[in-house]
């Protein structure tokens, strides 16, 4: 019993001793996957209602990961995709006309997917993540003003990293025409709450 | 007058008959325009409060309708062997499809737990809802076997006017007042 503890522990210690000049010599980003089993990650939508009002939303599926140094924001990697179907609006017969080929179409397009192709880092954990979307079957380019929440050590063994990121669509750059609802609805407001857990 | 015979309908079944046929009619065109309608067109909430109440009203209807003729006997079927079979079968098909449409349009306007008002004097409670894409599947299911409904019922009248016209039957007029 005590050989094989013993056995092990040295065997643990070896291989971080292998491990550690491996882990000096490069950046140390690490992999964290958006926490979706508790989520703790939501996707909001905004969007104006006849310019008096807003009707707000969120997307309640999607899963995605993303690589994150605090040293090195710069190489930040996202990438996100969503069950656009999970559209909720509080309102069933409303989610039912968004999703409708009259909008996002969803039977044809059931998922909108973020991948990221950069970030520019505007200092104090805060930047802009430049990335392309892909909505309603068409890609744009996009640029999400992100802060960096906080991050560390959980309660429960694991380490996660959070951030807020805010951004705004125009609808008909996704081809999806929104002209019968008023002029204040051309563009859509996005607001994402991305908590990672290190892999 | 009030019961059915073994040659024709008692008046219960022949209201409720014309009073169906007449909301069905009516609920399919005004759930075809009023899914045409733009967002600001003053019959875009309006329209869908009127389907939805008198759709209610057309459950509740069929349901004692199909409760009245269960408890009554049927009057003789006209017309060749076969004809009696598909005729037995079209008008089994019309009472599922009315069913199959009306409650998948309940379940439309449940999905997420609403109650759905009838006329601003009641509300139905939502039993089914919060089914992943609940709404949507049973919007197809609604406009489908709406659609299915329509043209069985134009079956459904042109085989009385063929009794009616060809046939020589009273199949039509014991449909419009009881016969002794």
């Amino acid at each position: 019993m005590n050989k094989t503890s013993f056995l092990g522990k040295s065997l643990v210690a070896g291989l971080m001793a292998a491990s550690l000049p491996l882990m000096a010599g490069q950046a140390q980003a690490s992999d964290y996957t958006i926490d979706t089993d508790g989520q703790h990650a939501f996707i909001q939508f905004k969007i104006s209602h006849l310019g008096y009002s807003y009707v707000l939303g969120q997307f309640k599926e999607f899963s995605g990961d993303f690589s994150y140094d605090q040293g090195k924001p710069e190489d930040a990697k996202v990438s996100v995709e969503v069950d656009v179907d999970s559209l909720d609006s509080a309102h069933a017969e409303r989610d039912k006309h968004i999703k409708s080929a009259d909008f996002l179409d969803v039977s044809q397009y059931p998922t909108a997917t973020f991948t990221s192709t950069g970030f520019e880092s505007t200092g104090d954990g805060s930047g802009k993540l430049k990335g392309d979307l892909t909505l309603h079957g068409q890609t744009q380019p996009v640029t999400l003003d992100v802060d960096h929440i906080g991050g560390g050590e959980d309660p429960w063994g694991g380490y996660r990293q959070g951030f807020e990121g805010t951004t705004t669509l125009k609808l008909a750059d996704y081809g999806i025409d929104t002209s019968k609802l008023g002029p204040n609805a051309a563009t859509v407001d996005l607001y994402l709450v991305i908590e990672g857990i290190r892999q | 007058m009030w019961r059915n015979s073994r040659r024709g309908w008692g008046w219960p079944v022949i209201v409720m008959h014309w009073l169906s046929a007449l909301a069905i009619v009516g609920l399919f065109a005004l759930g075809w325009w009023m899914t045409s309608l733009g967002y600001y067109d003053a019959w875009y909430q309006l329209g869908p409060w009127w389907h939805r109440s008198v759709g209610v009203i057309l459950l509740v209807l069929t349901l004692a309708r199909l409760a009245w003729r269960w408890s009554q006997t049927t009057p003789q079927a006209h017309g060749t062997r076969n004809e009696q079979r598909a005729a037995l079968v079209g008008h089994v098909l019309l009472y599922v499809l009315m069913l199959v449409v009306m409650i998948s349009g309940y379940l439309i306007s449940t999905a997420d737990g609403r109650d759905i008002k009838v006329f601003d004097l009641f509300e139905v409670p939502a039993v089914i809802s919060g089914l992943k894409g609940q709404a949507s599947l049973a919007g197809e299911v609604h406009w489908y076997a709406a659609c299915v409904l329509i043209i069985l019922s134009l079956g459904h009248a042109a085989a009385a006017f063929k009794h009616h016209l060809l046939d020589g039957q009273d199949t039509l007029r014991r449909m419009i007042r009881p016969l002794r």
